[in-house]
């Protein structure tokens, strides 16, 4: 079977955030890594891999230093790589991003398409979905179990209060969360082969069924009006008591005076 | 696309086993606000199997109509079905505004739904507001700015910083919403509701997932995003059985125990208590932090919160920087003293 896992390059949110003065995200200052959830979806990939046998593809959309992330993934495992890099693909939102993306694996055969549930930079869990609507695939989102059995995957769907045990015809597409496996780590056998396997590179010239106006931040229906860093509320008072007796005191007066109790 | 004949703010009316989910009428009481400022009515979507007996709650908190979409493919959410109803829905009566809770559900329907629609969505907002945008015009290009545009704003990267986004060339302008952050209406008792019924046609296919099984987790905990009072401890609580002494205080203050991602994590305390990015938004009363250090991701959850308290060892820890009363030092010596002293306060009452 094949499978393609579509895997981004985030900044390490734990290090600072820059912007661009057009109030888009500077990705050239920060940490680079693979998203924590896409991960999880290329080792959940790899071990359908390892059971079933499967070619596994990874797919990025970013700068050409994105290909990163792609030799960690052929590092780990993963038999084949593309790069979708192209000047007008920049600023892209997630509607955009994911008619780029459908577009790019238009050119590739596939039982399965995973993705990651949301990149830590965004957060916002809408490309996986929305590549699943461009391409006419059931999707099955927040995944935290999954089992390919014949020609159908079953997934353990994550809900607020339960979960749902699904089950869906192949071809689909699967959002992974990072709870679903803890990830392999890069072998140096696999580091060796992944520096010697050719990253593939497409372009805009290689996307498939794509409006140039659905592309890039011209393409991107939602626009970025102000971005800033956080304000935070203000500290108020912060006092070290010698004793616990005066550490008491001093909350119980000030939740009085607040009329707490 | 003619971006006037859409009008109206719609919201998604989220039920789940039949019970409307309290985001609705959150949303409800936001979408009404919004609409009263462009003149618009608000109207809430429900859909589901038998639900139509739920319209006049939303009445109460403000609908003032109930678009209601039934069929019995629609009894449990699957994505497919549901973002069938909602686009058909958006297809139909051309809403201004589409309103979707950020819940487990509506992160999933609203994606489908945006791009079945092919319009934007911005996720997880906390901030919604009627603007203009760009927001300052451009010199010699004021005649270009939109008015009366949504202006939808989101924490992002880890909540290390705030963007406002608009969606000012399609239709609806789509956003779902953090649960906890938007104020529900006081009830109108008794108000009835303008229904609206659309009939549509479910017809299963390749895209209908199929449930094979409905697991619901088993779960006395009272709701955090319900309480007044919050007691809520971090690692620095030390183990699973010393949070004995952060439910007595609670129990004294009429509060309940809520908890950082650290303790999940940890395996001390179920994730449905977990306050924070990754966990629930909570906004009470007051809030004492115990043992928590402050990590944005948490801090993003609850900096909203009327009163903060923070009780820890380390004087540099980040929560110091969100409380209103910070006192360093020990939380086993504190803590269980704090809980005579208000048991003592309450008794003088």
């Amino acid at each position: 079977m094949k499978i393609i896992v579509c895997i981004k390059q985030v900044p390490d949110t734990k290090g600072g955030v820059k912007f661009n003065p057009d109030g888009t995200l500077d990705r050239s200052g920060m940490l680079a890594i693979m998203n924590p959830d896409d991960k999880a979806g290329l080792e959940a990939a790899l071990r359908i891999k390892d059971e079933l046998g499967a070619e596994v593809t990874a797919i990025t959309m970013g700068l050409p230093k994105a290909a990163d992330v792609l030799r960690e993934a052929l590092a780990m495992g993963a038999d084949k790589a593309i790069l979708v890099t192209d000047r007008m693909l920049g600023g892209a939102d997630t509607w955009a991003t994911s008619v780029t993306l459908a577009g790019a694996i238009r050119n590739l055969e596939y039982d399965l398409i995973i993705t990651g549930r949301q990149a830590i930079d965004g957060d916002t869990a809408q490309v996986g979905p929305q590549i699943a609507e461009h391409l006419g695939l059931p999707v099955i989102s927040y995944a935290e179990g999954l089992e390919v059995k014949g020609d159908k995957v079953s997934v353990k769907r994550m809900f607020d209060d339960r979960h749902h045990m699904l089950e869906v015809k192949m071809p689909c597409l699967i959002t992974a969360l990072a709870e679903l496996n803890e990830p392999r780590y890069m072998t140096p056998g696999g580091i060796f082969d992944a520096f010697a396997t050719e990253i593939t590179t497409w372009g805009r010239d290689n996307l498939i069924d794509v409006k140039d106006s659905d592309l890039g931040l011209k393409g991107s229906p939602t626009k970025i009006a102000k971005a800033s860093d956080k304000v935070r509320k203000g500290a108020g008072e912060k006092v070290a008591p010698e004793t616990a007796e005066e550490a008491v005191e001093y909350i119980v007066g000030k939740l009085t005076e607040k009329h707490v109790i | 696309m003619n971006l006037a004949e859409y009008k109206g703010v719609f919201v998604y009316a989220e039920q789940v086993d039949n019970v409307i989910s309290g985001i609705a009428y959150e949303l409800l009481g936001k979408g009404k606000e919004l609409a009263a400022q462009l003149n618009e009515e608000v109207t809430a979507v429900l859909v589901g199997a038998d639900v139509k007996g739920l319209a006049d709650s939303l009445a109460e908190y403000g609908a003032d109509k109930v678009i209601v979409v039934e069929d019995p493919e629609l009894k449990e959410y699957r994505t497919e079905p549901y973002a069938h109803a909602l686009s058909s829905v958006i297809k139909e009566y051309k809403p201004d505004i589409f309103l979707v809770g950020a819940t487990a559900i509506g992160r999933d329907l609203a994606p489908t739904v945006s791009a079945r629609c092919a319009t934007g969505l911005t996720a997880d907002c906390t901030v919604l507001e009627i603007g203009d945008f760009p927001m300052v015009a451009l010199p010699g290009k004021e005649d270009e700015q939109k008015h009366n545009q949504l202006l939808m704003t989101r924490p992002a990267f880890g909540g290390n910083t705030i963007a406002t986004i608009a969606c000012p060339d399609h239709r609806p302008q789509m956003a779902t919403v953090r649960p906890g952050v938007m104020k529900k209406i006081d009830p109108i008792v008794g108000a009835k509701a303008n229904i609206i019924e659309m009939k549509l046609e479910f017809v299963p296919n390749d895209r209908y997932v199929e449930i094979k099984e409905i697991v619901k987790a088993v779960s006395d905990v009272a709701d955090i995003m319900d309480a007044k009072i919050l007691v809520s401890g971090g690692r620095g609580v030390g183990s699973p059985e010393n949070f004995k002494i952060l439910e007595d205080l609670a129990e004294a203050l009429g509060g309940t125990v809520s908890c950082s991602r650290a303790v999940v994590d940890a395996g001390w305390k179920p994730r449905e208590i977990q306050v924070g990015q990754t966990g629930k938004t909570v906004r009470p009363n007051l809030y004492i932090a115990c043992g928590i250090s402050g990590a944005i991701q948490h801090t993003a959850g609850m900096e909203e919160s009327d009163i903060i308290v923070a009780i820890n060892k380390d004087e540099d820890a980040p929560i110091f920087d969100v409380a209103d009363f910070g006192i360093v030092g020990d939380l086993n010596k504190i803590v269980p003293q704090l809980t005579e002293a208000i048991k003592a306060a309450k008794a003088n009452k």
